[in-house]
């Protein structure tokens, strides 16, 4: 969750709201909510089709909206008839009167309901489904961070239907030779460590080989740095200009990154580094100003803003905007209909099911957990694990286990799992983790483990992060793409723990 | 407003604390704590067995016990109370014997490698300015309240007159300003 939503979290708890949080996990949220629905991993549309069983069945949803906005609800409500929250038991794990208990808590708040989908949407490769769902009941839910989405540049056509672009493990498949109609020949990395941001680094090496060149722009030397044939080092955000940032957010925002300190070492701004390999491949024109200042100036100045009080205060504030819909707008929607196609005829005719249907998720073979991975809130993802002040509180991270399961490990009989134990995670495919400290806790589910994302880094340049905890990338040796959109669902790896002195 | 001499406490409201360790970060920074040492920190109770379980996350500092065991365990008077009751070291009378650190219930004490012992002063050169102290500037939930305990009207009074409140070790009978929040 984004820092600005924990802090609408925070208000919206005091003033009553209720929360109901689906985790196989007891996370912070969990632990402030009305209903924890602590939830098989994988079985999520499970009890999505309950949930709409109990609110379709007990008559709980907005009839009118229905009928004025929505295509296909009998459909629909044939499709869930027997979806009920005792069909959803033995799948999700989860109680008849919790599912049908938070149904209706969630019914009863219309239209003041709000389905948050979280910050990572794809999962399981049946992903598509997800999102569908949860607009299924039909309250008032505001994808408001949909419009900040920039119109991007054009792609190559995707390989998936409802794709407009490629996405994460689509970059290797257009690389390694034989797998795409065009193979990249060359990659430009900005800021991110492909290393661990994409699924399966053995792919990810795979396709860096068959590169005629790698350039790595970036302000750590992380893993990737190391695989690239140049490296570009940026400076910190304390160290230069960055463009003027407009998101249309509730309050909209205009705001500029202004350097506190002159860059150090042999360090550049990634605005510089555009600029010169720009003017070097005889596309001066198109950079015709100073540097980054200069610009962000220009568009503070046509943009009708105060360009010194901007300088000042690093920030001019919008209007706030509404976020919903108005009470009475006649809403129309992008589809054949012009309505909510609850039953879509468009996945119909591409060969897919038009309404969300459960596939029971593949089972951990015995001795096995499904992984999952998470984000710590002390740090920024992956991107500061090598921060020393940062981790003062947050050093490396931990495997969760759930304490009864972990009396149950193969292996450990004699001298059970304790919390502060160093273990190593091995996956189906026999990858090994480095070691991690086990932590051993009532707050997981006995079916699957979960460890913060952004460690076990093995760059020797990471000073500080290097050889601490272990990375849920190098576990994440597969992965399913959902066939619909083309997302990547990582949570589809198990692991076996072993003890460090096995290892 | 009171005339009168403020009590200074704060209050934590453990619903609206995630536990993102920001105010020991803030802390960290604005006091400049060295590595290893801590004037604030967070604390996760958890309770039950899966599924049936609780959390309570606390941020915790020095408590500024109105009778303070650390005072009164000092052989130098380096430890004192000022007359706002917040708890202070002077580190120049401070011989770094740690009879304080032993004499606190609550660990809120560490030793400085400068050879004298550290804490938190609720900012006091921060609140000396009108201004908050870091740990309640930076928290991105608003979660810490500081005030005039003594006054009716400050924030962290109305927190406490609405919302069900406790302090921590209360049979030791300290009377501690650091007040948690609770759930109702």
């Amino acid at each position: 969750m984004h820092n600005t939503q924990v802090q609408e979290l925070a208000d919206s708890l005091d003033r009553g709201m209720g929360l109901v949080v689906v985790d196989p996990r007891y996370s912070v949220a969990a632990s402030k909510a009305k209903f924890w629905l602590p939830i098989k991993p994988g079985t999520d549309i499970a009890l999505l089709l309950a949930w709409m069983n109990v609110i379709i069945g007990e008559r709980l949803y907005d009839a009118e909206y229905v009928a004025r906005y929505t295509h296909g609800f009998d459909k629909l409500q044939q499709h869930v008839n027997d979806r009920t929250p005792e069909w959803a038991y033995p799948l999700t794990g989860l109680r008849p009167d919790l599912i049908r208990d938070s149904a209706r808590f969630i019914a009863a708040s219309r239209p003041a309901s709000l389905v948050h989908p979280g910050r990572r949407a794809t999962w399981y490769g049946d992903d598509t489904q997800l999102p569908s769902n949860l607009t299924l009941p039909k309250y008032e839910y505001t994808p408001y961070d949909k419009s900040s989405e920039s119109p991007r540049d054009r792609q190559e056509p995707s390989l998936y239907p409802l794709a407009d672009e490629t996405l994460a493990s689509g970059l290797c498949d257009a690389t390694i030779p034989g797998e795409a109609k065009n193979e990249l020949k060359g990659w430009l990395v900005y800021g991110t460590n492909l290393m661990q941001a994409l699924p399966d680094p053995r792919q990810t090496r795979k396709a860096i080989q068959a590169l005629d060149l790698m350039v790595a722009v970036d302000v750590l030397p992380a893993e990737i740095c190391g695989w690239a044939d140049v490296v570009l080092p940026e400076c910190t955000y304390l160290e230069r200009c960055d463009d003027v940032w407009t998101p249309a957010y509730k309050q909209p925002f205009a705001a500029v990154r202004q350097p506190v300190v002159e860059p150090m070492y042999d360090s550049k701004p990634g605005w510089w580094m555009a600029r010169e390999l720009g003017r070097r491949l005889g596309l001066n024109d198109y950079f015709p100003w100073k540097d980054s200042f200069e610009y962000a100036k220009h568009r503070v100045k046509k943009g009708g803003f105060d360009c010194e009080a901007m300088q000042r205060t690093g920030v001019v504030l919008g209007e706030k905007v509404p976020v919903c819909e108005e009470e009475g707008l006649q809403l129309s929607f992008d589809t054949e209909s012009k309505k909510i196609e609850l039953h879509s005829a468009q996945l119909a005719n591409l060969g897919f099911h038009p309404l969300p249907e459960f596939v029971p998720p593949e089972e951990p073979s015995p001795g096995m957990f499904r992984m999952l991975s998470g984000r710590a809130p002390m740090h920024t993802f992956g991107r500061t694990t090598n921060n020393r002040f940062l981790s003062q509180v947050f050093s490396e991270n931990e495997v969760w286990i759930n304490a009864d399961a972990a009396r149950a490990i193969p292996g450990f009989e004699e001298r059970p799992l304790r919390s502060g134990d160093r273990v190593v995670l091995v996956n189906q495919d026999g990858v090994r983790s480095r070691p991690v400290l086990a932590r051993v806790t009532q707050r997981i589910r006995g079916d699957c483990v979960f460890m913060v994302h952004g460690y076990g880094h093995t760059a020797k340049g990471l000073r500080f992060a290097r050889g601490r905890g272990a990375s849920d990338s190098e576990l994440t040796t597969r992965y399913k793409t959902d066939p619909i959109m083309g997302g990547t669902g990582m949570n589809v790896n198990f692991v076996r723990i072993e003890r460090e002195a096995q290892a | 407003m009171s005339d009168k001499t403020p009590r200074y406490g704060m209050t934590v409201d453990t619903i609206r604390c995630v536990g993102c360790n920001a105010c020991v970060l803030g802390c960290k920074a604005e006091n400049r704590v060295p590595e290893g040492g801590f004037r604030d920190w967070i604390i996760t109770v958890g309770r039950g067995r899966f599924p049936d379980l609780s959390l309570e996350i606390r941020s915790e500092r020095c408590h500024h016990c109105e009778r303070s065991p650390c005072v009164d365990a000092c052989p130098t008077g380096a430890s004192h109370r000022t007359d706002e009751g917040v708890v202070l070291v002077d580190p120049r009378r401070c011989t770094g014997c740690k009879t304080c650190m032993a004499a606190c219930p609550y660990g809120a004490r560490y030793a400085h490698p400068d050879g004298h012992v550290d804490k938190c002063t609720f900012c006091h050169h921060r609140v000396s300015e009108g201004k908050q102290p870091a740990c309640v500037e930076i928290c991105p939930t608003k979660a810490l309240t500081f005030g005039d305990l003594g006054a009716r009207d400050s924030e962290a009074s109305r927190l406490l007159a609405r919302r069900p409140h406790k302090t921590l070790k209360p049979e030791l009978g300290l009377r501690p300003r650091l007040r948690f929040l609770t759930r109702s």
